[in-house]
């Protein structure tokens, strides 16, 4: 079992870097690896629970991400320097993601095989 | 070491695209081993034959063809980000009952599977957005 970490850092309707990995990171979890996603820089702004894509025809990411959880996804972390820089809290977030420091990132990173990064 | 690119970076737009294939003709040159390439997102359009760009620039995809021709490296094409894009193979093209087809050997369209399958059975995966 290989040890592959997505790292999530666009913002999420700019471009297709967020619906593409998401995509990406469902279709891993078929091939059972040890899956992380980790949420850095504007990549947070993925994670936010209101967003309201329908007004420029998109689908909302924030409402698949719950179905993680269902793929057996749950190594789910968030840059913490990059929540509070964009003044963001936990609790705005639609799902539950561990807040990691730089330090604790950089140890995550060097702990994979892959690192498939957006 | 055996290496797999992910390539995200459309030809002529984005650097990363020409960066991608001086990698594979380097790695391949010093002897390391190149599993696959994946081509996502924009990086799909590198996989169409139509491309003509003026003679005294890069020929990125004829370059990108003689690299699996003398290499026989594995080039994939993934198929829910080309088709968006309007990249198909003659399958393709004649399921979707579409006029042409741009991509063909030795690019294959396949499944995001083999992106994950290349982190599986490579030393390391390199990115190029």
């Amino acid at each position: 079992m290989k040890k592959i970490l997505f790292v999530n850092r666009q913002a999420p309707f700019g471009r297709s870097y967020a619906k593409e990995s998401l995509d990406a990171l469902l279709a891993a979890s078929a091939y059972d690896q040890d899956i992380s996603v980790l949420f850095s820089g504007d990549g947070v702004f993925q994670l936010i629970k209101k967003q309201q894509a329908k007004g420029i025809e998109q689908k909302n990411i924030a409402a698949t991400l719950p179905a993680l959880e269902m793929y057996d996804i749950t190594k789910i972390y968030v840059q913490a320097s990059a929540l509070s820089e964009r003044d963001l809290k936990l609790g705005q977030l639609a799902i539950d993601a561990k807040p990691l420091s730089e330090t604790e990132i950089s140890a995550l990173t060097q702990n994979q095989d892959s690192i498939l990064s957006f | 070491m055996i290496f797999s690119l992910a390539v995200y970076a459309a030809p002529y737009s984005q650097e990363g695209s020409a960066t991608a294939l001086r990698f594979a003709e380097s790695a391949l040159k010093q002897g390391h081993q190149l599993y696959r390439v994946f081509f996502y997102a924009d990086g799909v359009h590198n996989s169409s034959h139509l491309h003509t760009p003026p003679q005294d620039e890069n020929n990125l995809p004829k370059r990108w063809k003689a690299l699996a021709d003398n290499h026989e490296v594995d080039l994939v094409v993934c198929i829910a980000a080309s088709l968006r894009r309007g990249i198909l193979n003659s399958e393709e093209a004649a399921r979707y009952e579409k006029p042409s087809h741009n991509c063909e050997a030795p690019f294959n369209i396949s499944g995001l599977g083999q992106m994950i399958d290349a982190c599986v059975n490579s030393d390391r995966v390199i990115t190029f957005a």
